[in-house]
């Protein structure tokens, strides 16, 4: 074995064309030639949607002031699925102004045992809706239905519950300090899990005696809005949740608003940047949870085929659209060659298509845009001189999919390692020593999350020590729990949501 | 790596994480198998079935009547399969071969003092040669466990490479009683021996053990054969045995071989069943595609 590593690498231009031939004799797998799975479609016959959804301010269903409206369309289809409200600065008002009085009327006096009464009930619906949920998720995000079924819609309820856990528990979470709610959040979400990221967004907020102003993204609005139903239905009192659609205009509207009181945003660096620079002066608090390019370290003496399993959970988990994706695999030398050669095995059986069909695991990329960014990465990686691969797979001639997709022998200057592609595009590196590890993978302007996979307990406590990233997974990948704070280091923002550090950025003393 | 026949440090076989293990089988046993789909599954999982009847109280009456279940499954459905073999003690070998002659099924035979495996080396090859003689296509030993967990990697190795050669022809399978070896990690390193030593099949089970053949379990193995033929292109086959008993399992046992070494473990040359009751439980659901309704348990004959 030894030898046979010295062989390739001390090889000359000739030695490596007989490395080649020696390469293809090697025994190779073939899968899903003989056994296909046929299509497994969940129904989407139990789902009850508006042509046109209107703004939710003052629990109330509103006609936006501007009287216009844009399209939500299925990502897999293409095809319409509804109209939703573009809301203007007026819209924006009138739900900051309703939120403004639910806070002094009603929410922050509440007793937070009452308030918990709410925010469980919200929970139990989401619950018993779950089905209905996890359909329209797919439906308008192009997520595959097994992801939105078992992980997303089970999440945001288990997030509701356990802040519902909290709002009468206050007073211990900070002892002798008295928390106060602030005010007025004003909440913009992104498109790569709506109804979990407005989970994460309200249940906190409402538990500490805030009340919301919340913007979904333009291309996945949908959640947000049956969510909306349900608080209707809960019996919140008016005004609590205010939730209004639009493009960055309607966040920007937000943002400015003088009645808001925290700013609280899920969404790329760049807008994080400008929202920063907003606020700045003015007071109001925030927290930001922006992108990532997060390092997924694989050691010599970990367990191999778990830890491929990590990878791919890792980067195709939603198409890669996770801002702590561990987009860049670190695979020590030793062990480079079985990981790859693993893990392409592996992207064979991952299945890409209709993310409606139950056996789906990666499917439609969330927009045309998101698509044409990914692909432009893919040209550059290959500009770039990175080799790249991809699976087999045959795409779906409509909507907007992509295939898993690797970079291999690809170096830090790449700007492919450099760069965040929310995308299912993995970019490669090797390393030879645990220094050389932790250097690579803090060397990046992001801090969101990283993984590190080894057998030995100690090499964890030094390695999740040094990593300079908000989570760290060990032996695994992307495990969220409502308990566990999330949020980043450097350009990836700051504040925690989650946990009892999540309780923190929604209360003053 | 001076030697190179010298035997490998088992001790330094790939690690396993539990965790990760089950986790990776959570996700097998969400695939949604349907229709035609399914149909398939069922019928390849009724080929690879070793019916078994492994019991003090066995007689000929009892395999003679297994042998004719073998070879006519369900004669009310058209265009079933056969099953893969009958397994039974050596004593019954010669009875089940003449029952099955003309017929594709093989008849493979419990070896090796059998479930416990607690004797001397000379009886178990003695045993193993008798099985031979008396017609046996395929050996299933069981490891020394007892060896195993002291350590004795050596002896283990050896003794399974000394009955894979009084197995002659005979296809060995190694049954290493997984229920006994207490960790996943050992799981591994049991494979890995078995397949160094020259095992045709690694077998979780004897089925007198719980737990019997688990989905964790077999996946370790199953990842054990596929670093095997990674590294020398030979194939190894993999039989769980034990707790399997419902259709619904079995198609999920077989996604999983599907998605871990493809195409080619698809057969009963490379993968089996040891199970006495799960056939009738395929048939039903053969049925239930076929026919419409599902049919009661009296539909299908127990023997």
């Amino acid at each position: 074995m030894a030898a046979a590593v010295a062989a390739t690498t001390s090889s000359d231009i000739n030695s490596m064309s007989t490395s080649s031939t020696k390469r293809s004799a090697v025994p190779s797998l073939s899968f899903f030639k003989d056994w296909t799975y046929v299509p497994a479609p969940e129904s989407s016959d139990h789902i009850h949607l508006k042509d046109q959804y209107g703004l939710f301010i003052n629990g109330e269903f509103v006609r936006p002031h501007s009287k216009r409206y844009f399209d939500t369309i299925n990502p897999a289809t293409e095809k319409k699925i509804a109209e939703i409200a573009d809301a203007d600065e007026k819209d924006v008002d009138a739900a900051v102004t309703a939120a403004a009085n639910a806070s002094a009327k009603i929410w922050k006096r509440m007793p937070g045992k009452e308030r918990s009464k709410y925010i469980y009930r919200i929970a139990r619906m989401i619950q018993e809706r779950a089905r209905e949920f996890a359909v329209i998720e797919t439906m308008d995000g192009g997520k595959p239905i097994r992801e939105s079924r078992d992980v997303d819609v089970p999440l945001a309820a288990n997030h509701f519950f356990y802040y519902a856990g909290w709002a009468d528990k206050l007073d211990y979470a900070f002892p002798n300090r008295r928390p106060q709610p602030l005010g007025v959040a004003g909440q913009i979400i992104p498109w790569n899990f709506p109804l979990l990221m407005a989970a994460w967004k309200i249940a906190p907020a409402l538990a500490c005696g805030n009340t919301v102003v919340l913007k979904p993204a333009e291309t996945t609005s949908l959640t947000a809005l049956k969510l909306a139903e349900i608080i209707q239905e809960s019996g919140l009192p008016a005004g609590v949740v205010n939730i209004v659609t639009g493009f960055g205009k309607t966040g920007a509207a937000i943002v400015n608003h003088p009645g808001v009181n925290k700013v609280a945003f899920t969404g790329s660096t760049d807008v994080g940047k400008i929202i920063q620079k907003a606020i700045a002066g003015t007071g109001k608090k925030a927290t930001l949870e922006l992108g990532g390019k997060a390092a997924n370290i694989v050691f010599d003496d970990a367990p191999i085929d778990q830890a491929v399993e990590g990878i791919v959970n890792g980067i195709f988990f939603n198409q890669g659209h996770v801002c702590c994706a561990g987009s860049r695999l670190l695979v020590q030398e030793g062990v480079a060659e079985i990981v790859i050669r693993k893990l392409k095995d592996r992207m064979e059986t991952l299945i890409v298509g209709d993310p409606m069909d139950k056996n789906t695991d990666i499917g439609a990329i969330n927009s045309k845009e998101q698509l044409k960014k990914i692909n432009e990465y893919i040209s550059i990686g290959v500009n770039e001189g990175a080799e790249l691969y991809q699976s087999s797979c045959t795409l779906p001639s409509k909507g907007f999919f992509c295939k898993p997709t690797l970079f291999l022998n690809t170096s830090q200057s790449h700007r492919l390692v450099q760069e965040e592609i929310f995308g299912p595009v993995l970019a490669v590196q090797t390393f030879r020593t645990v220094e050389e590890a932790i250097e690579k993978a803090n060397n990046i302007p992001y801090g969101l999350s990283a993984g590190i996979w080894t057998d030995k307990g100690s090499k964890i406590f030094n390695m999740t020590s040094k990593m300079r990233a908000g989570v760290v997974w060990a032996n695994t990948y992307n495990k969220f729990d409502p308990t566990s704070p999330f949020g980043g280091y450097k350009e990836s923002g700051y504040g925690r949501e989650g946990g009892l550090h999540g309780l923190l950025p929604y209360v003053q003393w | 790596m001076k030697n190179s026949n010298a035997l490998p440090d088992f001790r330094t076989s790939p690690v396993v994480d539990h965790v990760g293990i089950e986790e990776r089988v959570a996700r097998f046993t969400t695939r949604s198998i349907k229709k035609a789909s399914k149909v398939q599954a069922l019928k390849l999982a009724l080929n690879m079935i070793d019916l078994t009847t492994l019991e003090g109280k066995d007689t000929p009456g009892k395999v003679a009547q297994m042998c004719y279940k073998a070879l006519h499954l369900c004669d009310q459905l058209p265009g079933l399969p056969t099953v893969a073999a009958v397994c039974v003690y050596p004593t019954h070998v010669r009875q089940a071969k003449a029952a099955l002659s003309g017929s594709p099924i093989k008849v493979a035979s419990v070896a090796t003092a059998f479930p416990s495996g607690n004797t001397t080396r000379e009886i178990k090859l003695s045993d193993t040669r008798f099985a031979v003689s008396e017609g046996a296509d395929e050996v299933d030993m069981v490891i020394s466990r007892g060896e195993f967990l002291q350590g004795n990697y050596a002896f283990v190795h050896d003794e399974i490479a000394a009955v894979k050669e009084a197995c002659g022809s005979a296809r060995l399978k190694v049954i290493l009683e997984t229920g006994e070896l207490s960790t996943l990690d050992n799981v591994r390193r049991a494979s890995d021996i078995a397949i160094h030593a020259g095992a045709d099949f690694i077998k979780t089970s004897t089925g007198k053990i719980q737990p019997a053949a688990t989905m964790p379990v077999t996946l370790v193995m199953l990842q054990a054969i596929k670093d095997h033929y990674y590294k020398t292109g030979k194939m190894v086959g993999m039989k769980p045995a034990g707790g399997i008993s419902t259709a619904k399992l079995a198609v999920q046992y077989l996604v999983m071989l599907h998605e871990t070494l493809g195409d080619a473990w698809m057969t009963n040359q490379w993968f089996r069943f040891g199970a006495s009751s799960l056939a009738n439980d395929l048939l039903m659901q053969v049925a239930k595609e076929a026919r419409g309704p599902y049919q009661g348990k009296d539909y299908f004959s127990n023997d």
